[in-house]
C-alpha cells in the first residue's frame, strides 16, 4: 500500500492523515492498530507498559460500530468496559468513566435501557465513541471520526479529542474535514505517480 | 481474569438467547432429524432400538453444525472481532469462552432433549441414560472442533456449507467413540468405560487444539 513512511508523535499531539480516497489512510490506521501486519518496519510506543504491544494500548474507532442490536445500549458499553484491558501510561492521566457517565457525556444517556437496534446511525456512532471513554488507553486511532455525526456531536467530539490530548494522550486520525485540534501534525499521503492512483481519483 | 471472561460469557449467552432463539432452532432440527428416521427405516422396534444411539448422535452432530457458522462471523461483520484482537486478552481464551457460551446455548439443549427423543426410538432407560451421558461429554468436542471450521471460514460470505465439509471429517472420531460407548452400555460384552474415557479424552484434546487453531485462523483473517 505504502512504503518509506516514517513518523513520530509526542504525547499530547495529534496526527491528521489526509489524502485521496484509496490512498491508504485506513490501511495505515489498521496497521497501527495491529490488525494488518506491516511487511517491513516497526511500530513502537515509548513510555507505555513495556510488555504490552502498542495495539493493546490503543483504541481503534473505525467505520464499523461493533454495536450489537440485540443488547441494550448500556449492556453494549458495559461489556466493552469489562472486556477491554485498560492501559495506564506515565504522563497520561485519564480515569475510565462509568458507562452511564459516558453515555450522558455524549448526550445519549436517555437511551441507556433501549435495545441498541433502536438507535440511529449517528447515535450508534456516539455509542461506539463512548467505548473510548469507559476504558482509559493513551492512543486513539480514529478513522473518519466525524462521519454520521451532526454538528453538535462533532463539536463535542472535538472537545473530547482536545481533552484527551491535554491529558497527554495521542491521536492519529484519518479525515477529510478540518478538525480544530490543539496540537496537530499533518501527514498527507500522495501517490508516487498519478498512474498509481485508483481510477476514480485520477479523474480531474 | 474472571471478570472479563464472565462478561464475555454472559454477553455471548445473551446474544444467542435473544437473537432468533438459536437453542430452540437447534432442538427443532434435532427433532426433525430423529423423527424422520423411523419413517425411513420402517416401524421395526428392534431395529430402531439397535440403531437409536447412532441416530441420536448423528442428529446432534448435524444440529451442532447448524449454528456454528455465526460463531465468529457475526462478530467479524460488525467490527467486534477487530476490537477483540486489540483488547489485550489472550485470543485462545476468548475463543474457548465463546465456544463454552455457544455450547451452553445450543449444545446443552440438545443433551436435555435427547432422553425425550430417545423415547421415539424405543430406547430402554439404560440406553437413554448412556446416550445422554455420552452426548453431554461429547458435544463440547463437536463445538470446539467446529470452532476451527468457523474461524477458517469467517471471511467467507456463505461459509456454512464449507464449514460442514471441513468439520465433519474431524468430528468422525467423536462420533465413533460416542456411539460405541452408548452401545457398550446396552450390549454387555464390551466395557462401557473404555470408549467413554476415550470420548472424554477427545473432548479434552479438542479443548486445547480447537481454541489454539481457531485463534491462529482468526488472527490470519483479520486483514
Amino acid at each position: 500500500m505504502f512504503e518509506d513512511l516514517s513518523f513520530s508523535l509526542n504525547g499530547g499531539s495529534a496526527l491528521v492523515v489526509t489524502g485521496a480516497n484509496g490512498i491508504g489512510k485506513s490501511s495505515l490506521l489498521r496497521t497501527l492498530a495491529g490488525l494488518v501486519p506491516p511487511s517491513h518496519g516497526s511500530i513502537r510506543l515509548e513510555g507505555g507498559a513495556a510488555d504490552t504491544p502498542p495495539e493493546e494500548q490503543a483504541h481503534y474507532f473505525g467505520h464499523q460500530d461493533a454495536v450489537k442490536p440485540a443488547l441494550s445500549v448500556e449492556e453494549n458499553l458495559q461489556f466493552w468496559q469489562n472486556f477491554t484491558a485498560p492501559a495506564p501510561a506515565p504522563g497520561f492521566s485519564v480515569r475510565s468513566v462509568t458507562p452511564l457517565e459516558a453515555l450522558d457525556t455524549l448526550g445519549i444517556g436517555h437511551t441507556a435501557q433501549l435495545p441498541a437496534a433502536f438507535l440511529s446511525a449517528g447515535q450508534k456512532r456516539r455509542l461506539s465513541l463512548c467505548r473510548l471513554l469507559v476504558t482509559s488507553r493513551p492512543v486513539w486511532l480514529m478513522d473518519e471520526p466525524t462521519s454520521a455525526l451532526d454538528r453538535r456531536s462533532e463539536t463535542q467530539l472535538l472537545e473530547l479529542m482536545n481533552a484527551h490530548l491535554a491529558a497527554g494522550g495521542l491521536i492519529v486520525t484519518a479525515t477529510h474535514s478540518d478538525l480544530a485540534l490543539a496540537d496537530v501534525l499533518q501527514l498527507h499521503l500522495q501517490a508516487a505517480d498519478a498512474a498509481a492512483l485508483p481510477v476514480e481519483d485520477a479523474l480531474p | 481474569m474472571t471478570s472479563w471472561a464472565l462478561a464475555l460469557f454472559l454477553r455471548d449467552l445473551r446474544l444467542s438467547v435473544r437473537v432468533g432463539g438459536s437453542a430452540l432452532v437447534g432442538v427443532l432440527f434435532f427433532l426433525a432429524v430423529v423423527t424422520v428416521i423411523p419413517f425411513g427405516v420402517g416401524p421395526d422396534l428392534n431395529l430402531l432400538s439397535r440403531i437409536g444411539p447412532a441416530i441420536l448422535w448423528i442428529g446432534a452432530l448435524l444440529a451442532t453444525l447448524l449454528g456454528l457458522d455465526r460463531l465468529f462471523q457475526a462478530d467479524r461483520d460488525d467490527g467486534t472481532l477487530d476490537l477483540m484482537l486489540m483488547a489485550g486478552r489472550p485470543l485462545e481464551l476468548v475463543v474457548l469462552i465463546k465456544c463454552l457460551a455457544h455450547w451452553v446455548a445450543t449444545g446443552l439443549p440438545l443433551v436435555v432433549a435427547a432422553p425425550l427423543l430417545a423415547v421415539f426410538l424405543n430406547l430402554e432407560p439404560l440406553a437413554m441414560g448412556a446416550v445422554t451421558l455420552t452426548l453431554l461429554v461429547g458435544t463440547p468436542a463437536l463445538t470446539l472442533i467446529g470452532a476451527i471450521g468457523a474461524a477458517l471460514t469467517v471471511s467467507l460470505r456463505r461459509g456454512g456449507l464449507l464449514l460442514a465439509v471441513l468439520v465433519v471429517p474431524l468430528a468422525i472420531p467423536v462420533l465413533i467413540f460416542g456411539v460405541s460407548a452408548a452401545d457398550a452400555a446396552i450390549h454387555d460384552p464390551v466395557p462401557f468405560l473404555t470408549p467413554f474415557l476415550i470420548l472424554c479424552a477427545l473432548s479434552l484434546i479438542a479443548a486445547v487444539i480447537g481454541p489454539v487453531a481457531s485463534a491462529a485462523a482468526l488472527r490470519f483473517a483479520s486483514d
